[in-house]
């Protein structure tokens, strides 16, 4: 299968050096040497990219997550902090010449205090293990990524993730009250605490969606919310899209705020149906899926209100969850989402543009346009309320040429998301792969603000090097090629 | 417009070139707050720069310009059923959008709904060398590059001169009542910690003058079952308690809100003659702060379901201390300028996190232009 080139600035190191110093600080348990050993951690869900790590450790406490940042500073190694590796952006692309933290092993729950509602956990917990400790206490962690079976806390702050609920329960750095780290010189710091706020600068509001740049992060203190007493979610078909794009902003006018609002395309639920039976309209061209929680008296008034804007907005069908276990089955569809388009293709990539709530019309009629021009499917999920789209471009990587054409198609319609006033990316972060949209972003004078508040942090640019952030010379190059591009007569279909 | 932003960035770039200090202002509202300047700076006044650049009820997003009035962004957000959810005390008539994103501050709502910086998307600002630029945006969900937008939320003009800022609305509530429990400190603090953990509609929760206050927000049918269960378990508890006169409760949350509440005028005094004023951020159950063997005064206001608690006077390296020792820290929210300059507005950073601070200071403004020691007297 055909890959992508990572490359990252180098760093001269010497690797018999390295091994031996971390073999001093470390039980052998901690560190990998082999290829063999190191196979597992040359890429995450971004599959495109691969390499392989100089060494892997696996620090088992804060103290030797300490040790093995000073040694890989004081060698001036690289080091790149890794999750579950679920990220979808390369962010845990190892580095040619640098050691992969994995934090895998820092996964103990430390507290969980109903009365404050926070739990302080270390950063190798998983979302959902979080959600699962604290509902004894009828409580529970809202950012909930489709992927909260596996991703840790770790990896949701330094990617600032999303959930289904973020429209109403916040992302990641709006449930996150203190961070503690380390610097790559080793220094412990903490951010935020458990009080509401901290003095100086809010340096936690950075350090959340800071993708392993940074700090290491060792331990949070997250906030839990209480469990709602119900839930219930409203399921309604739409003969076409931008109808659908539509219902989604008369929900929000008509002053309602949805704990969760999705949409799918008619491609993405006929993806999904065969694979989870959730009973999906086949013939709409488009689903919503509009969900209400509270007691339950708050639930069935707002409930009205919903299915009533619904229906004026041109919903062909509604069906609300009768149960909790209907509830979950609507659900199940959305959430298996990705998995689910894995199986009709051999590749997929996962776009993750946000734009304004009232152009999602419009960007999928140009999405429409882009299947025909690179001949490629793509199919879409989106967390609607939060005009957060996941196009899935489904391609085979073993056909010369498809990679290359499914990547052009992705940039194509990110930096359309910026053109309509949106982003390059609303929860999946930038790592490897958006690197070069980000100078469709940003200026080089607000790029290179971006590097120096890095090397506030991490003076000696050793913390996930080469990644998020452009150096001046790729986006040189990218503005001649995009200059040129639009010197030539257009190619294709307008839209 | 644009030719103010011009003037301005030449205006910056000149005071960079001359190393010359610019003390960054709107209307004033909140001069009295934070670490006195020593070299003064030259006054440089953001008002002229003002109005409401766009509004998208739909989208839950306005655009305003830094000295547009924050009741003028208000009354329009009001118009249309929407408001900002952090409740950020204005402290005069004129205070500026500019102001309430720079000073950082929230109201009443706070723990319910978030803080300022919860609701930043983005902003446009001029750095420390004079350049235009902009981070964030106006969607909900933005992930490109690092956080800069919410940075500026709480840095009092240190870092850059904020133009332009992007916040999230959200819609009013359908229904809204306030109860009035009357209770004594340590027992609201208890309740509270019991009612905290409840998914309970509580949009504002404060205690004074004997009396716990919450303020319940979202569907009428649930405000009622709240109401039912709330007054009962107080009343079982042996504590009178009423749902609150609509004007009555309205006043106090707006008293809490601007500071007018007589706990906060009595400080001020009549004569100019001033108490300090302490704010203390803690974790939520924080006992009672007269309980902690500092000798500290049991005289307190309590907001935020208890994670603020705001005292009159007392010995600052005490407060210092017991807010320490409780998770949090203390602030010196009024006080006279020596008493300022003496005893530093803001805890003291640990050595890694202000070298941290300082760099970061230096990567927007490394001639220390914008407002300097005005946060901490070395940045
Ligand atoms: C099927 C599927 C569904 C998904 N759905 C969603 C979704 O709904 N919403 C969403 O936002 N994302 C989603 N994702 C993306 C991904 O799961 C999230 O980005 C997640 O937060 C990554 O967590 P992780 O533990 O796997 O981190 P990793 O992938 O291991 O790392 C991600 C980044 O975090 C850094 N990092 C990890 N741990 C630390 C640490 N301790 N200190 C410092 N830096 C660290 C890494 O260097 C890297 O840059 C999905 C992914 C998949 C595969």
């Amino acid at each position: 299968m055909s890959g992508l080139a990572f490359a990252p600035p180098r760093f001269a190191v010497d690797r018999a050096a390295l091994v031996a110093r971390l073999r001093a600080v470390l039980p052998d348990s901690a560190l990998l040497v082999e290829e063999e050993a190191l196979r597992p951690y040359e890429c995450d869900g971004l599959t495109a990219y691969r390499q392989l790590p100089l060494l892997v450790t696996l620090p088992e406490n804060e103290a030797q997550a300490q040790a093995i940042l000073r040694v890989c500073h004081e060698l001036g190694a690289p080091v790149v902090p890794r999750g579950a590796a679920t990220g979808l952006s390369g962010g845990v692309l190892p580095h040619p010449d640098g050691v992969v933290v994995s934090l895998a092993r820092l996964k103990n729950i430390l507290a969980i205090d109903p009365a404050t509602r926070t739990a302080v956990v270390q950063p190798g917990v998983r979302n959902l293990a979080v959600s699962q400790a604290a509902a004894p206490y009828g409580l529970y962690y809202a950012p909930d990524p489709s992927s909260q079976i596996a991703c840790t806390i770790g990896g949701n702050i330094a990617e600032n993730s999303g959930g289904v609920h973020c429209l109403k329960y916040g992302l990641t750095v709006h449930n996150v009250l203190r961070v503690r780290g380390l610097t790559v010189a080793g220094e412990i710091v903490e951010f935020g605490s458990a009080a509401p706020d901290a003095p100086g600068y809010d340096l936690l509001a950075v350090v959340n969606g800071s993708e392993g740049l940074l700090v290491l992060i060792t331990e949070a203190t997250v906030r839990l919310t209480p469990k709602p007493e119900l839930a219930q979610v409203a399921l309604a078909s739409f003969a076409d899209v931008t109808r659908a794009g539509e219902a989604v902003a008369a929900i929000i006018a008509a002053g309602i705020l949805p704990a969760g609002l999705e949409m799918m395309d008619k491609k993405a639920t006929h993806a999904v149906e065969p694979f989870v039976n959730a009973g999906y309209d086949m013939d709409a061209e488009a689903l919503l899926l509009c969900e209400s929680d509270g007691t339950p008296e708050e639930v069935a008034e707002e409930m009205a209100r919903m299915q009533a804007v619904l229906a004026a907005s041109g919903a062909t069908a509604i069906r609300v969850s009768q149960n909790e276990a209907e509830r979950l089955k609507f659900w199940a569809g959305r959430k298996a989402a990705f998995p689910a388009v894995g199986r009709i293709t051999p590749d997929y990539l996962c776009m993750d543009g946000t734009i304004p709530r009232h152009s999602v019309g419009r960007m999928l009629a140009a999405i429409a346009g882009m299947e025909r021009r690179y001949g490629l499917r793509c199919a879409n999920v989106f967390h609607a309320g939060d005009g957060n789209l996941h196009p899935l471009i489904m391609y085979d990587a073993n056909q010369p040429g498809e990679l290359e054409r499914a990547q052009a198609f992705g940039a194509e319609i990110l930096e359309l998301s910026v053109e309509f006033g949106g982003t390059i990316t609303g929860e999946h972060g930038v790592g490897v792969e958006k690197v070069t949209q980000m100078c469709a972003q940003f200026t080089p004078e607000e790029l290179a603000l971006f590097e120096r508040l890095k090397r506030a942090f991490d003076p000696a640019g050793l913390l996930n090097p080469g990644k998020a952030i452009p150096t001046p010379a790729r986006c040189r190059e990218y503005r001649l090629a995009r200059s040129a591009a639009d010197a030539a007569p257009p190619a294709g279909e307008a839209y | 417009m644009d030719a103010i932003l011009n003037r301005w960035c030449e205006r910056v770039r000149a005071a960079h070139a001359d190393s010359r200090p610019l003390s960054l202002h709107g209307s004033g509202s909140k001069a009295f707050y934070g670490q006195p300047a020593a070299g003064g700076g030259e006054p440089f006044d953001t008002r002229e720069y003002r109005g409401i650049v766009a509004y998208a009820p739909s989208e839950l997003v306005v655009t305003a310009r830094c000295g547009t009035p924050l009741a003028e962004l208000e009354a329009e957000l009001a118009a249309r059923g929407q408001m900002l959810a952090c409740e950020p005390p204005h402290f005069g008539p004129g205070a500026t959008v500019g102001g309430m994103l720079a000073a950082g501050l929230s109201g009443p709502r706070r723990m319910q709904a978030g803080a300022v910086r919860d609701f930043v998307l983005g902003v446009r600002l001029i750095d420390g060398e004079g350049r235009l630029l902009a981070f964030g945006g106006q969607v909900m969900k933005n992930v490109a590059g690092y956080d800069v937008s919410r940075l500026l939320a709480g840095s009092l003009g240190t870092l850059a001169l904020i133009a332009e800022v992007s916040l999230k609305t959200l819609p009013v509530s359908f229904a809204e009542l306030s109860l009035q429990l009357d209770m004594p400190q340590r027992e609201a603090l208890a309740r509270l910690a019991t009612w905290n953990a409840q998914p309970l509609p509580i949009s504002a929760a404060a205690w004074a003058d004997d009396c716990l206050w919450l303020r319940l927000s979202g569907a009428a049918a649930a405000l009622t079952a709240a109401t039912d269960r709330l007054c009962r378990e107080a009343a079982a508890a042996g504590f009178p308690a009423r749902v609150a006169d609509a004007a009555l409760a309205n006043a106090f949350w707006q008293s809490l809100r601007e500071q007018t509440h007589h706990f906060f005028t009595a400080a001020r005094g009549a004569s100019g003659q001033s108490q300090s004023l302490w704010r203390l951020a803690l974790p939520p159950t924080a006992p009672a702060l007269a309980d902690g063997g500092y000798g500290l005064s049991d005289e307190t206001l309590i907001e935020w379901g208890g994670a603020l608690r705001w005292l009159r006077g007392g010995d600052p390296d005490a407060i210092r201390t017991a807010a320490a020792e409780a998770g949090g820290h203390a602030t010196l929210f009024r006080g006279d300028a020596a008493l300022r300059a003496a005893v530093g507005v803001y805890a003291p950073l640990p050595p890694a996190l202000a070298a941290i601070h300082r760099r970061v200071k230096n990567a927007f403004d490394p001639h220390g232009v914008f407002n300097p020691g005005r946060l901490y007297p070395d940045m």
